[in-house]
């Protein structure tokens, strides 16, 4: 079994999560800029935490054979602070080159908030003017619904933006529709509390099919699952379904949707 | 999959499931004091449970989801309590 994760947030894992993911069949992670669990003092600390998603966690991934790349962006937890958002965007262009990023993520929405959404359509901006890969957060909860909504709606109304080259996540049954309805990449969330749980998610699959739709186990500093990917396979092949449609799913889509950024290498 | 077989691999585990639910509710019915908007947006997705339709998992989750469309003026919380303070009222 060969999977991508393309979803972890392995600044807060420990090397031990590294070492199962590998030894389980994961061929290249993909980081996407988080909220720390706290907010951040300043501008200074993005800059500090861009250096560790493109420079040393790379070098950490490395350790494992791991391929490991990331995504740059002011999460929406932080952004209801417009002052802050404007000095993080203006650090962010700096590190959209770098060797590792695929492209400007997880942005999105966390309340719903009108400071929140004028964030996020700086950051579609941004994406915009350099050509970037998008990677979308939606909301959690009773606010995910409506955060979708909005989210597409701010991603149509710029006309720059192709939907093929955005993946919306954590998607859950009420709000996948939409989302693959209007072009866009889903990707689920298999996440112990909240989101999706692996039968959920091979439900979804079964209904939707698998086109343009990749799992994930956005694993951070809660309580969360480095492997949940490689469990949800597992499920996969309980139910009955063949290789080559897990391998499609955990492995093909994610290198596909990743290789539209040029500094995406498929795995070996 | 066929039902038998859906049955087999995933029976217990609803019925475990079923059971915390179930405890769950006799266990803030012996409580005191005031429930909140949470309990009856709960009770109105158990409802959902036992109707005849086939996105019952969409229908649940959508008993819990704002249904307004404007963004809100401030964010004055980071966190999402899973339900929202409106649901739950009969509309
Ligand atoms: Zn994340």
């Amino acid at each position: 079994m060969r999977y991508i994760e393309p979803h972890g947030h392995m600044v807060s894992r420990t090397t031990d999560d590294y070492q199962a993911m590998v030894t389980s069949g994961c061929a290249a992670v993909c980081e996407p800029a988080f909220w720390a669990g706290f907010d951040r003092g300043g501008p200074e600390s993005f800059r500090d935490y861009f250096s560790q998603l493109t420079e040393h966690e790379p070098r950490r991934a490395a350790k494992f054979g791991l391929p490991h790349y990331s995504w740059i962006c002011l999460n929406p937890k932080e952004a209801e602070d417009l002052g802050l958002a404007r000095e993080v965007l203006t650090i962010i262009p700096e590190f959209l080159d770098r060797p590792n990023v695929l492209g400007v993520g997880e942005i999105g929405l966390n309340k719903n908030s009108r400071n929140e959404l004028q964030v996020l359509e700086r950051h579609i901006e941004l994406a915009a003017e350099h050509d970037q890969l998008i990677l979308v957060h939606t909301p959690h909860l009773e606010d995910k619904r409506k955060g979708t909504r909005l989210i597409l709606d701010a991603l149509a109304a710029e006309s720059r933006i192709r939907p093929e080259r955005c993946i919306i996540d954590h998607v859950e049954e009420h709000t996948i529709r939409m989302v693959l309805d209007e072009g866009y990449w889903a990707g689920m969330t298999l996440y112990p509390e909240s989101k999706c749980s692996a039968a959920r998610a091979v439900d979804m699959l079964e209904i939707y099919g698998t086109e343009r739709i990749w799992m994930n186990s956005a694993c951070d500093w809660g309580v969360s699952v480095p492997k949940a990917v490689p469990y949800a396979m597992l499920e996969m092949r309980l139910r009955g379904h063949d290789p080559d449609w897990i391998d499609r799913v955990a492995f093909r889509n994610p290198s596909a949707f990743m290789s539209q950024c040029s500094r995406f290498r498929i795995p070996e | 999959m066929r039902r038998q077989a859906i049955l087999d691999r995933y029976f217990l585990d609803a019925r475990h499931k079923l059971i915390d639910v179930a405890a769950f509710l006799d266990r803030v019915e012996r409580g005191e004091g005031d429930a909140d908007f949470r309990l009856a947006a709960f009770h109105q997705a158990v409802d959902v449970l036992r109707e005849r339709r086939p996105d019952k998992a969409e229908a649940v989750l959508t008993v819990f989801s704002d249904p307004t469309d404007e963004p809100i003026a401030v964010a004055d919380t980071q966190g999402a309590c899973g339900a929202w303070p409106g649901s739950g009222k009969e509309s």
